[in-house]
């Protein structure tokens, strides 16, 4: 199908730049669902008893499996497929993510409907994942290329609509399912059936709209700086050659250690900030704060990132670091004086960071290994977000289990935890403060770059700064 | 080798639908979270 190729997306004349956000947020909003399927959870746990759960429906455990699945299929996927990605162009990906998005809603909606749970786990899980992976990093490293003089910002602008598809999708399944739901009926695999051929529509226009800058095009008025910032580079360095340098390293510890910070507390946000105030945080105002959460995740992906684009990548991660590390000293505080302000304050501020730290990486790649396979890079240091997906819970869950069965009242369980986030931050402070530019041996020779170029070649003329 | 090109550039008109496409769907998104999270204040 030439239609995909990526010498077929190649941006011709007058073409204008910010064409790309939307139809980078084409894809990213749809595969931001991720994080609400928890809606579709408890409606699952009722397919045959409908008003309660019966014998033979799934049980919680068993549909979290759906969730874990699809994100370890995202951490694989990126990793596996990522230069296949870079090489193929984008729109080849995000039509290949919008195939796996929209099929795995299909085969889960059969998987509902024959009630098989391996079908949703296949389905959801497996197929699902692979679109996240494939979605996730296929427009970031497009907008990078278009926005030289401002990458941060254009990759904070893509992942921010990861986190704020989830605002869509919630809303719209619950109203979905209560259109389909009958009192025989729960209305999931219908859901399933709509999402799928909503979010396919959705993906296929930004893989329609999708442009690549041709080569060696930059924005109108832009100059590249001459003298070149010791930690911004203007080479490239190949994929799994990046995987040799300690500087890719010590980046993946950095956004392991930030996102464990963050993903702890976020999973645990609504029953902590109940046991740390209680009678004060009522269910429905923790509801609330998970929300607000929600938002600041997803305003500090562009905030933080376009932010970068000012202070640097390797100062913005000490901020990260820095001020995470007195937050996070700070919320025990808070817990003892009280201070529900202080300690909501504290955790948007966390969270914010978190999220920053998903966008701003993108960009600290790029400087660091060039534009050229910095999708195909991000997708291999995205095994960092599945690693802490892992730690993250564990030490939030473990400890405070560990604390309250030794008597520690519950409303001071989670101090050690914030105290161990808090030293976690002090190890990532190091791993950054050790990050230096690539040494030259890993660039890229002219012949290795002619060669993948001859992959890209093909543009017939300059396109519109904007 | 075959490359399509815009031959007209990107018209005011098809940045609007774009940017609407995707904005209008998050910011009604947003504002139902926004809405959720003011029980916190009540």
């Amino acid at each position: 199908m030439g239609f995909l190729d990526r010498s077929n997306t190649i941006a011709g004349p007058g073409f204008n730049r910010w064409m790309v956000p939307p139809a980078a947020l084409c894809v990213h909003l749809c595969i931001g669902q991720a994080y609400a399927f928890s809606v579709f959870n408890l409606p699952m746990t009722k397919l045959i008893g409908i008003t309660q759960s019966a014998p033979n429906d799934w049980n919680l455990p068993e549909l979290g499996w759906i969730f874990s699945i699809a994100i370890f299929f995202l951490g694989v996927s990126s990793a596996v497929f990522g230069r296949w990605v870079e090489e193929g162009g984008p729109r080849r990906a995000m039509f290949t993510a919008a195939l796996c998005w929209a099929g795995g809603f299909f085969l889960s909606a059969i998987g509902v409907y024959i009630h098989n749970l391996w079908i949703i786990y296949i389905g959801y899980g497996v197929i699902g994942g692979i679109a996240l992976g494939v979605g996730y990093i296929s427009p970031v490293s497009t907008l990078i290329k278009w926005f030289p003089d401002r990458p941060g910002m254009a990759t904070g602008m893509a992942i921010m609509g990861f986190g704020g598809g989830a605002f869509i999708a919630s809303p719209l399944s619950v109203w979905l399912m209560s259109k389909f739901s009958s009192p025989t009926h729960v209305g999931v695999a219908e859901t399933f059936i709509v999402l799928g051929a909503i979010y396919f529509v959705f993906m296929m226009v930004g893989a329609i709209i999708v442009r690549i800058p041709p080569p060696g095009w930059q924005p109108q008025g832009y100059t590249p700086p001459v003298q070149a910032s010791k930690l911004i580079t203007t080479n490239d360095v190949f994929v799994y050659d990046a995987l040799k340098t300690p500087q890719f390293w010590l980046i993946w510890w950095v956004l392991c250690l930030n996102v464990t910070a963050g993903i702890g507390v976020l999973g645990q946000a609504s029953a902590m900030s109940q046991e740390m105030f209680p009678g004060r945080i009522t269910p429905v105002a923790a509801a609330g704060f998970v929300g607000l959460m929600s938002l600041f995740n997803m305003g500090g992906r562009f905030f933080w990132a376009s932010t970068s684009d000012y202070i640097g990548r390797k100062n913005t991660y000490f901020v990260f670091m820095v001020l995470g590390f007195l937050l996070y000293c700070t919320v025990p505080y808070t817990g003892a004086v009280g201070s529900v302000v202080g300690f909501v304050c504290a955790f948007l501020v966390i969270i914010s960071m978190y999220g920053g730290g998903f966008s701003t990486v993108p960009a600290y790649l790029k400087d660091m290994f060039g534009t050229r396979y910095v999708g195909a890079i991000r997708g291999l240091l995205l095994t960092a977000w599945s690693m802490a997906g892992i730690f993250g819970p564990v030490l939030v869950n473990y400890i405070r289990e560990y604390n309250v069965t030794h008597g520690v009242p519950k409303a001071q369980a989670y101090n050690v935890t914030m105290y161990i986030m808090a030293a976690l931050l002090v190890i990532g402070f190091i791993c950054n403060l050790l990050v230096k530019a690539v040494h030259q041996r890993f660039h890229m020779r002219p012949d290795r770059e002619a060669e993948l170029a001859q992959v890209a070649v093909g543009a017939a003329g300059e396109p519109a700064g904007a | 080798m075959e490359v399509s090109q815009h031959k007209t550039g990107t018209t005011t008109l098809q940045l609007v639908l774009a940017w609407g496409f995707v904005g209008i769907p998050l910011a009604l998104g947003v504002l139902q979270t926004l809405i959720n999270a003011m029980k916190l204040f009540q």
